[in-house]
């Protein structure tokens, strides 16, 4: 079957694809910390020959892989509450020291997902803000506020076709200016001093096609 | 001679009082120290404040705690872990207080608390609703949030193990809070799987001195909140 690209939406990225975009962005040797969810993929594409390490902010640096199911230590776990194991390495520590090295600026990168995230790098990531929701933030607020480099991965639009990167952020702040850059499934945008900035398109997305669907103006960077 | 053992988890938050605020360790299932909790639920105390970073899963530990109607008060950074529903519930329901704290900041309140600190500032939530009626004041140019320090009357933690003076090792990361909690409680107290005499355990590897704890309960086969969830288990 074939499709035509002006009349068929693209497909971009898949969640694992994004995730292995991100992955080849974080160098040899850096501290990163995989926030729940869709970060987590992150760690099953790191290329060969880079040996990175895990913090998951519960208490423990080199962390592993999850066990196969069935597996593992109930106390041995990632921040999700998930069973993992760990590397040659590893140390445990208590959570006053886990966040000296999130807000001592220890940690090269935090990837984390997004409700929102806007134009001047503001992102939203704990709460709607919903009369009926449950607030609640774990160590998000901490993770922006002290790692060097926030990296953002979502869907370029929610499932209902909202907007996600917009010009400023309408749900509750996990924190101000604090976005890198934002790896979704149709590009990977930059959040600089100008505004958002367009590194690079997945394959198939036209940049009219991204620019539809993102709620502030993406610069077009002829130099890339 | 010095040594910390009580009879049992009953006999160890006997004392506890109504309206006391209580640090709970854990993170998850991770060091929640059941027995203890469940001891608590048994002895009745009522208008809590718990301090802890969740609010436990199913119809044990925290959670049943919650359920019996013991707690006023919840100071936690994550309440609403994949299969708790008894906070939500009674949050919605408006029978429970939340304090929603950033858990580095919540770590960091109770480090403080326990080492003498009135509070600090830190740069985490500036900027966000969690930093609403706070002082803020800019240090380096960024914005800063003044947080206190939190102590409790009791702290109650889980270990590895313990000596008969308080030393408590702690199962990976399980160790989470109860380092600090154990230095901000008026009144610490452990539940251990392995408790030894003094003199046994190695001093380079005692992660938190026995001078913060006041209590050691030997518990040599700690439940798990997920196997009693799994059981089906509901306390009491």
């Amino acid at each position: 079957m074939t499709t035509s690209p002006s009349s068929a939406a693209p497909t971009g990225w898949s969640r694992e694809g994004i995730a292995e975009r991100v992955a080849q962005d974080i160098p040899n040797g850096a501290y990163v910390n995989l926030g729940i969810g869709i970060p987590e993929l992150v760690a099953r594409y790191v290329p060969a020959g880079r040996t990175l390490v895990y913090h998951t902010e519960n208490g423990l640096l080199g962390m592993g892989p999850s066990p196969a199911a069935g597996q593992g230590d109930p106390e041995l776990i990632n921040a999700g509450k998930r069973r993992v194991t760990m590397m040659p390495g590893a140390a445990f520590f208590d959570q006053a020291t886990s966040f000296a090295m999130i807000r001592g600026g220890h940690l090269d990168l935090s990837v984390l997902g997004a409700l929102q995230v806007a134009a001047n790098g503001d992102l939203a990531n704990w709460s709607t803000g919903a009369d009926d929701a449950i607030p609640a933030v774990g160590g998000a607020m901490d993770l922006v506020a002290g790692v060097k480099r926030v990296f953002v991965m979502t869907t370029h639009v929610t499932k209902e076709g909202e907007k996600k990167l917009v010009e400023r952020c309408t749900y509750p702040l996990t924190g101000r200016g604090v976005v890198t850059r934002v790896y979704s499934d149709l590009a990977v945008i930059d959040v600089t001093p100008r505004g958002f900035e367009l590194v690079e398109l997945a394959p198939g997305v036209s940049f009219d096609f991204v620019q539809e669907r993102t709620g502030a103006p993406i610069l077009r960077n002829p130099s890339r | 001679m010095i040594d910390k053992r009580v009879a049992s988890a009953h006999a160890a938050v006997a004392d506890i009082f109504d309206g006391a605020a209580v640090m709970i360790g854990g993170f998850g299932e991770a060091g929640s120290p059941i027995e203890l909790i469940h001891a608590l639920i048994d002895q009745g105390a009522k208008d809590l404040t718990v301090i802890s970073n969740n609010t436990g899963t199913g119809l044990v530990g925290l959670a049943a705690l919650l359920r019996a109607g013991r707690v006023r008060k919840v100071i936690c950074s994550f309440p609403k872990t994949a299969g708790s529903t008894v906070f939500p519930d009674l949050y919605r329901a408006g029978k429970v207080e939340l304090e929603l704290v950033p858990q580095g900041t919540l770590a960091e309140r109770i480090r403080a608390g326990g080492a003498g600190v009135a509070a600090f500032y830190t740069p985490t939530a500036a900027g966000t609703p969690l930093a609403d009626g706070k002082e803020l004041r800019v240090f380096n140019g960024r914005e800063h949030v003044l947080e206190h320090g939190l102590r409790a009357d009791f702290t109650l933690i889980k270990g590895r193990a313990a000596d008969t003076h308080g030393n408590v090792l702690y199962h990976r990361t399980a160790r989470n809070f109860a380092p600090m909690m154990a230095t901000a409680g008026h009144v610490s107290i452990v539940q251990a799987a392995e408790v030894v005499d003094a003199g046994t355990l190695d001093p380079e590897s005692i992660v938190t001195p026995g001078i913060f704890i006041d209590r050691v309960v030997h518990v040599p086969s700690p439940a798990l909140e997920s196997a009693l969830n799994e059981a089906g288990a509901s306390y009491p």
